[in-house]
């Protein structure tokens, strides 16, 4: 996410600590090179041009000149001006009242629907009833595709009888939800275009009848330039609660997150991150400015790990793997901890990206091999798992066929084990002990982004916990 | 550096359909207009706004004008690229005159676009279409609009049921097959898109079908193991039909920014690309980065969809896109 803003930003960045000076010039540079960065990444141009603005203006003050890291200012400058653009902290869905009623709406293909079920999972999880009303009745087979999301996340799906239109089933959606104990309606809707007039006046018809709590906009984080202002019009046409990205788990730069707050003047409230049902999260602004600058996200990683593991398991896997007899046995465990976090991609999404995850990509791990690997070592006996010195080519070749791999394979994971070992008797073992030992920090801390608030990221008690997660 | 290519010799995927000429053309042209309408009344009204008080077509005038392209979504090297061509064109000192930079910008963009090499003209022999793209592109309405574009040429079309992941996808497909009156070929959800691929051409040999058109699931690029199936997909048509033709078909969202640049650099890594639907073009301004794809990917756009209905699908062209997107 963001690579290509983030390595833009990076480079002025670098160029901007190289100066003793940030005289006028090197700061107009700077800019410059800013402007063309978030340009390229589909930031609206007003904007940019206003974000520009506040930067050189704020640069400019004598106590930035005049400090000793002046360049160190002018970044932390650009970061907090980053977050302001983000706008607030997604707030919760807003679902008092006996039915609550969340209506969605957007352009056609933004994810209305898979977001109407992420929806209801949340809800579900909060052990509330929500009911999902399929008003979305002009897309060939977007009926059953409500109904086939509703059954993955437990929710009945409301849907209209043969020629019935989206305002009878309005009508009666409220009633029919209180009737069978239902306390949020969800309103998923067809997808349309702002100048679409005649869509747009059924929208504000709905609205009329069932006088949603919220009404969310459902927005493509690829958006262009353009169609940003659908946001805006669509906000004009009805009072919207709230801006929902979905596909942040593509490689949006950002553009359509940075633009919209201050373009619809509606705040974001959740992110989307992937097709999954669960993929949804209340919207940081703080750690969206963190991934985009490529300070990673360690924070809602953190969250993630709290939710996903046993705390006193990870502890002693982490020592495990620290210590000299880190077995196969323990990489088993510990990979099995890593897959209840969620895939894996999206967790280097979060990594940030500096020291040994500098150059790591989402796209280079893939969750199957994890599953190879677990296939291979539950193929080995116990005494092969301890002592893996004992794997001959015999027995190597049972491993392979008992796994349905090759034995390259299982050499390949030897190999990798071994380095394993070798790294943690390394600098990077004296490293991961150091942070267990509650020394904490210097992992999440980005070396290269100085201080101005984002050392903030590295220190704090929940990074002592960081490091259990390998 | 304007073009002299004849817009007759439309760059179309098939031979030129039988309607008589002129009507044809005026469709087109109706289509086209009512697509475009507010993408090109935007972009002038940008450019007009950019140029306000600007007396001459200086250098600070220009630099308005780029500004105004990239908030078309062209992004900025095509952007500073079609302004550094109307820079040769016009002096510093020439009155500012709106329809004279529209004129040059038309013909430029035209000249952009049609140095994407269309794809060579389908024949009377069958053929695969593949189609592909990132989630909520239109996809599958695109394929429903392509089966009635060859179905009104009086061709024998099949249909792929290939998204076998995203809830109801098959239905989706499968409606538009019993509206259109074609085969679709289906297996149950979740099951192997590649089996679904194989299936379907079998079918179609069995069934003399010309015109197999494969729907993919949406899959975001950086989404690697997803783009291997689409390798594996591409492998299974090369093995069963190597004595067909076969164009694959990138869907991108005129919505969407400079991501679709990335999007269509990415699946051509994986699949090599023949062309570009540039869907959702009936609403508000958009499509400028269908220009940067064809410039920085010399990838033509081959058709564009421009509503839901099956018939809102026009052949593309480089003059009338251009002179739809900048006036007059």
């Amino acid at each position: 996410m963001f690579d290509g803003l983030q390595n833009r930003l990076q480079e002025v960045f670098n160029r901007l600590r190289g100066e003793t000076r940030v005289t006028p010039e090197v700061l107009d540079a700077a800019l410059r090179q800013i402007r063309l960065a978030l340009l390229e990444a589909d930031v609206n141009l007003r904007v940019v041009k206003s974000f520009v603005g506040r930067v050189r203006e704020r640069a400019s003050g004598s106590d930035v000149m005049e400090s000793l890291t002046p360049a160190q200012q002018v970044i932390k400058i650009v970061r907090d001006e980053l977050m302001a653009l983000l706008g607030e902290t997604g707030k919760e869905l807003q679902v008092d009242g006996s039915p609550a009623v969340v209506m969605l709406c957007g352009l056609q293909g933004s994810g209305k629907t898979t977001t109407a079920g992420k929806l209801a999972k949340r809800l579900r999880d909060k052990n509330r009833q929500p009911l999902l009303v399929a008003c979305d009745l002009q897309r060939a087979a977007a009926v059953e595709q409500l109904q086939q999301v509703g059954a993955q996340v437990a929710t009945p799906v409301l849907v209209p009888e043969a020629g019935e239109d989206v305002l009878s089933l309005a009508r009666r959606c409220l009633a029919y939800a209180k009737g069978r104990g239902h306390d949020v309606v969800i309103l998923d809707s067809a997808g349309r275009l702002h100048v679409d007039e005649k869509l747009m006046q059924e929208l504000q018809q709905v609205a009329a009848i069932v006088k949603p709590n919220e009404t969310l906009f459902v927005a493509d984080a690829m958006t262009g330039q353009d169609a940003v202002k659908s946001a805006q019009e669509f906000a004009k046409a009805m009072p919207l609660t709230g801006i929902i990205l979905t596909k942040l788990d593509g490689d949006s730069r950002g553009g359509a997150a940075l633009s919209i707050r201050t373009v619809s003047d509606v705040p974001i409230r959740f992110v989307g991150t992937g097709e999954k049902l669960d993929a949804l999260d209340l919207f940081h602004p703080d750690r969206m400015t963190s991934r985009i600058l490529g300070m990673g996200d360690v924070l809602s990683l953190i969250e993630k790990a709290e939710q996903g593991l046993d705390a006193d398991e990870t502890e002693r896997l982490a020592r495990r793997i620290v210590s000299k007899d880190f077995t196969l046995e323990d990489l088993r465990d510990q990979l099995r901890q890593i897959q209840k976090l969620g895939p894996l991609s999206q967790i280097l999404e979060m990594m940030p990206k500096v020291g040994p995850f500098k150059g790591l990509k989402a796209s280079m791990v893939d969750d199957r091999e994890i599953k190879k690997v677990e296939a291979m070592i539950n193929s080995m006996t116990p005494q092969e798992r301890r002592k893996p010195g004992l794997l001959n080519a015999k027995r190597k070749k049972r491993v392979a066929n008992g796994s349905g791999t090759r034995v390259q394979d299982i050499n390949r994971l030897l190999k990798q084990y071994q380095s394993m070992r070798k790294m943690m008797k390394g600098a990077q073992g004296k490293f991961l002990r150091k942070a267990l030992g509650g020394g904490g920090g210097d992992i999440g801390r980005p070396g290269d982004m100085g201080p101005g608030g984002l050392g903030g990221l590295g220190g704090g008690g929940g990074m002592g916990g960081f490091p259990k997660l390998f | 550096m304007s073009t002299t290519q004849d817009t007759d010799a439309r760059l179309d995927l098939a031979p030129e359909p039988e309607a008589p000429k002129g009507e044809q053309k005026k469709g087109f042209w109706k289509k086209l207009k009512r697509g475009l309408f507010m993408t090109h009344t935007e972009i002038i009204e940008r450019m007009e706004a950019a140029l306000d008080g600007r007396a001459v077509l200086d250098g600070e005038t220009l630099e308005y004008l780029e500004e105004s392209l990239i908030s078309s979504d062209l992004g900025v090297d095509t952007a500073v690229e079609l302004v550094e061509r109307v820079k040769a064109q016009v002096k510093p000192t020439d009155q500012k005159d709106v329809e004279r930079v529209r004129r040059i910008l038309a013909t430029e963009v035209a000249d952009l676009m049609s140095k994407a090499p269309q794809p060579e003209p389908l024949t009377a022999q069958p053929a695969v279409i593949l189609v592909v793209g990132v989630n909520g592109v239109g996809k599958t309405t695109s394929i429903a609009k392509l089966g009635k574009f060859f179905l009104n040429r009086g061709e024998k079309v099949l249909l792929a049921a290939g998204d076998t992941f995203r809830a109801a996808a098959i239905e989706q497909i499968a409606l538009w097959g019993e509206r259109l009156g074609v085969d679709v070929v289906r297996q149950k959800a979740g099951g192997d898109p590649a089996a679904v691929v194989f299936d379907s051409l079998q079918a179609a040999r069995a069934r003399g079908v010309q015109r197999v058109i494969v729907d993919t699931a949406g899959r975001l690029h950086t989404k690697d193991h997803l783009m291997a199936e689409l390798g594996k997909i591409r492998r299974v048509i090369d093995r069963e039909t190597p004595d067909w033709q076969l164009r694959t078909l990138l869907v991108l969202d005129a919505t969407t920014g400079q991501n679709a640049v990335i999007q269509a650099r990415e699946f051509s890594k994986v699949v090599p690309l023949d062309g570009v639907i540039l869907t959702k073009l009936d609403g508000t301004a958009k499509g400028g980065v269908a220009v940067a794809v064809a410039r920085d990917l010399q990838l033509p756009v081959v058709f564009l969809g421009v509503g839901e209905g099956a018939d809102d699908l026009i052949a593309f062209d480089p003059q009338e896109f251009a002179a739809a997107l900048l006036g007059p």
